[in-house]
């Protein structure tokens, strides 16, 4: 008989290192799979892990392991804080896509002016998009006492029906020939979130990354408001004896997330991206969830979690094209990462002992 | 512009690489929009792919990468497929235009052939199928065979090639029935079985008994199936798991011809950019088998209407035709052109409801 026995204290020795033994776990169970799709476990991890850092063309993965993963650590370290203080924004694709639209509209709508104010204006817009969006789920908890979790997701769907209608109608490119889609904003200079150094990788939405990770870390741990963030997540009753406002600290939480968010999408559409579309949204503002967790809502670990989300995606691509891997699989294998982080983080808070059978 | 060249020449010099090993293996790239196993447009071209590999054998190698977002996702694996030798690349879907363009502006070398799509370059063609050559059989049966006079037709994006199929449908439908009324569902995707089994049964709750549908899964087949006295047609594939009933017929996307025709060109070195939009008379657009659930005179009334098509005798946009706000479009005998037909954003005389804008 195996028993779990609760620990007095977290083990702080696990938490740092379930992420890594869920890696290798996944490592491991993924091989397994590879294994029984046919394919040779050791090349296929090695494709996915090793390829884009060190392989023939890593001088062209490297950068892309940036561009994919700024949008996933700025959206996660937003959704951290909350994280942290027990409030659950789940809905920051959507407010990802209210970004990309409040951005790229303010873009579009000074086609073709050609003036140095355009692009910090599209800053602004989608920040103040994606923070409005957000803004919906923390007034009616603070008013109403809804259930973040619920409004803000559903008001994923919004958005997205909102995206259509925007690349169908009010957004859609004059010489698109009918076709749904903006203008690419990477043709229209003012706007173009451009690589700053080519072929680094390096755009503005990867300089906003870096610096929420540096706000956040000095947010949480040099600053008040910090603290009574990870006060009311770790001791709600002792967080109320501190002072700390729940209602401010609800609109803090889901405006700085819907506004970081916000960010992405708008550095997205304005960069890698380039146009409005339908299918902008690629499911980061989902993702960035999974990133956050894997990061233990700490501003490092997400910067590591992003870049290994990031290298798994690309990684996935190479093994598919050059492995013959179902996309399914490496679906699967990204999938074990949370589920693996998930069973092990158990043993952060409890012990595994083996207990005599004949006691029960 | 660094970059650029620094790509450039990475492809080249792995082009030499490539073609001092393996003196004439030809590695033909696929960008797929949605699961290999869709059983609908993926399906097909997939089916292509294995085409162009049992055509050449060993003198080919293809590779692909499936259900690619599109956006900087695709970019990024077409880039990836140059960069891995690739001569020629197929990237499947509308939204892959932009970085079809963009990847190839960085690889002149590297063949790009873009499903659906307008912007060509040197090294950028365009294909597509005259789907709405198959849409005119298809409404035709749609139109004999409804008792409740309702025909539900999921759509997927209101772009030009979903509205032609629409209207196509529709005039044919209601040339052999006149009372016949379509009820349009907009999906807003490609393949979401959920959203897709939904829309069908809305439709089919609205009274319809016959669904027409633009996306790419088999879900509306089987809530038809499950509804009963329903019918359906394949689309993109032949979908005959669902014969005889609800799926009396379909139109199949037949890519091989042209991807082989398109390899073959590379290996010869008398690739060039085109801009294809073949139909039933070259094969790409085929019409499934019609099953036994129609009656005789309607299948062979069906088949008449693709012998027509298929010869050039008939078209399907020929006049009198009207918009839906009444105004004329084609007078009496007058042929639609190409150039409307790729960016048709309006609907004809008779269908109701709006294009979504």
């Amino acid at each position: 008989m195996i028993v779990l026995e609760k620990r007095p204290q977290p083990s702080k020795a696990w938490s740092y290192a379930t992420p890594l033994v869920a890696v290798v776990a996944t490592m491991v169970f993924g091989g397994l799979l590879f294994a029984i799709l046919g394919k040779n476990p050791v090349e296929a991890i090695g494709t996915i892990f090793w390829e884009p850092l060190f392989g023939e063309f890593s001088f062209y993965y490297r950068p892309q392991l940036l561009v994919k993963g700024a949008p996933l650590v700025l959206i996660a370290i937003g959704l951290s804080l909350g994280f942290r203080a027990g409030i659950w924004n789940i809905g920051a694709e959507g407010q990802y896509i209210m970004g990309a639209i409040f951005g790229a509209g303010v873009g579009l709508a000074f086609y073709p002016l050609d003036a140095w104010y355009v692009f910090p204006l599209m800053v602004i817009a989608g920040a103040f998009g994606g923070w409005i969006w957000a803004m919906i789920p923390a007034f009616l908890k603070v008013r109403f006492g809804t259930n973040e979790i619920l409004v803000s997701l559903m008001l994923v769907y919004v958005a997205e029906q909102f995206l259509a209608s925007v690349s169908l109608g009010l957004l859609k490119n004059p010489e698109g020939f009918g076709f749904p889609g903006s203008r690419n904003l990477q043709s229209y200079d003012a706007a173009h979130n451009a690589e700053l150094i080519a072929g680094s990788g390096m755009h503005w939405g990867v300089v906003a990354a870096f610096v929420s990770v540096i706000f956040a870390y000095v947010l949480l741990n040099r600053h008040m408001l910090g603290f009574h963030i990870r006060l009311t997540g770790e001791a709600p009753r002792a967080a109320k004896f501190a002072g700390v406002n729940p209602p401010r600290l609800i609109l803090f939480c889901l405006g700085v997330s819907g506004a970081l968010a916000g960010l992405a999408g708008m550095f997205e559409v304005s960069g890698p991206s380039g146009v409005v579309s339908i299918d902008f949204n690629v499911g980061y503002g989902f993702t960035a969830i999974i990133v956050a967790f894997l990061g233990r809502l700490h501003p490092i670990g997400i910067l590591l979690a992003g870049g290994l989300m990031a290298l798994t995606y690309i990684g996935g691509e190479i093994a598919q094209s050059q492995l013959g891997l179902p996309a399914a699989a490496i679906q699967v294998f990204q999938g074990m990462l949370l589920f693996f982080l998930l069973a092990f983080d158990l043993l952060t808070n409890y012990r595994i002992r083996a207990a005599r059978s004949e006691v029960a | 512009m660094k970059f650029t060249s620094l790509l450039a020449s990475a492809a080249m010099a792995l082009g030499l690489a490539t073609g001092a090993v393996a003196e004439d293996k030809t590695k033909v790239g696929f960008v797929y929009v949605g699961p290999v196993g869709d059983g609908g447009w993926t399906y097909e071209h997939d089916k292509g792919r294995q085409a162009v590999e049992k055509h050449f054998g060993d003198k080919v190698e293809t590779v692909y990468v499936e259900s690619v977002p599109e956006g900087p996702d695709a970019e990024r694996v077409m880039t990836q497929m140059a960069l891995e030798g690739a001569d020629l690349i197929f990237t499947t879907s509308f939204g892959y235009m932009d970085p079809t363009i963009n990847v190839a502006k960085k690889f002149p070398n590297v063949k790009f052939e873009h499903a659906t799509g307008y912007k060509t370059a040197p090294n950028v063609s365009v294909y597509s199928a005259r789907f709405y050559e198959g849409r005119a059989v298809q409404g035709t049966i749609a139109g004999r065979m409804t008792k409740s006079n309702i025909i539900g037709y999921i759509g997927s994006y209101p772009i030009p090639e979903v509205i032609r199929g629409i209207n196509s449908a529709y005039i044919h439908a209601k040339k052999v029935n006149p009372d016949v009324q379509f009820k349009i569902v907009w999906a807003y995707t490609w393949f979401d079985p959920a959203k897709e089994a939904d829309a069908a049964k809305v439709l089919i709750e609205q009274g319809a008994d016959v669904i027409l549908q633009h996306t790419d899964s088999t879900a509306p087949q089987a809530a038809a199936q499950e509804a009963g006295n329903v019918i359906t047609f394949g689309q993109a594939s032949d979908m005959s798991e669902y014969a005889p009933l609800p799926r009396v017929s379909s139109i199949i996307d037949n890519w091989a011809p042209y991807y082989i025709a398109r390899t073959q060109a590379v290996m010869d070195g008398t690739w060039e950019s085109v801009n294809t939009w073949h139909g039933i008379k070259e094969g790409m657009v085929e019409i499934g088998e019609i099953s036994e659930a129609v009656p005789a005179d309607v299948k062979a009334e069906a088949l008449a209407l693709k012998d027509a098509i298929a010869s050039g005798e008939y078209h399907p946009f020929t006049g009198p035709l009207n918009k839906q706000d009444g105004s004329p479009w084609l007078a009496e005998g007058e042929v639609a052109d190409d150039g409307t037909l790729a960016g048709m954003n309006f609907y004809v005389e008779g269908l109701e409801g709006e294009i979504p804008q």
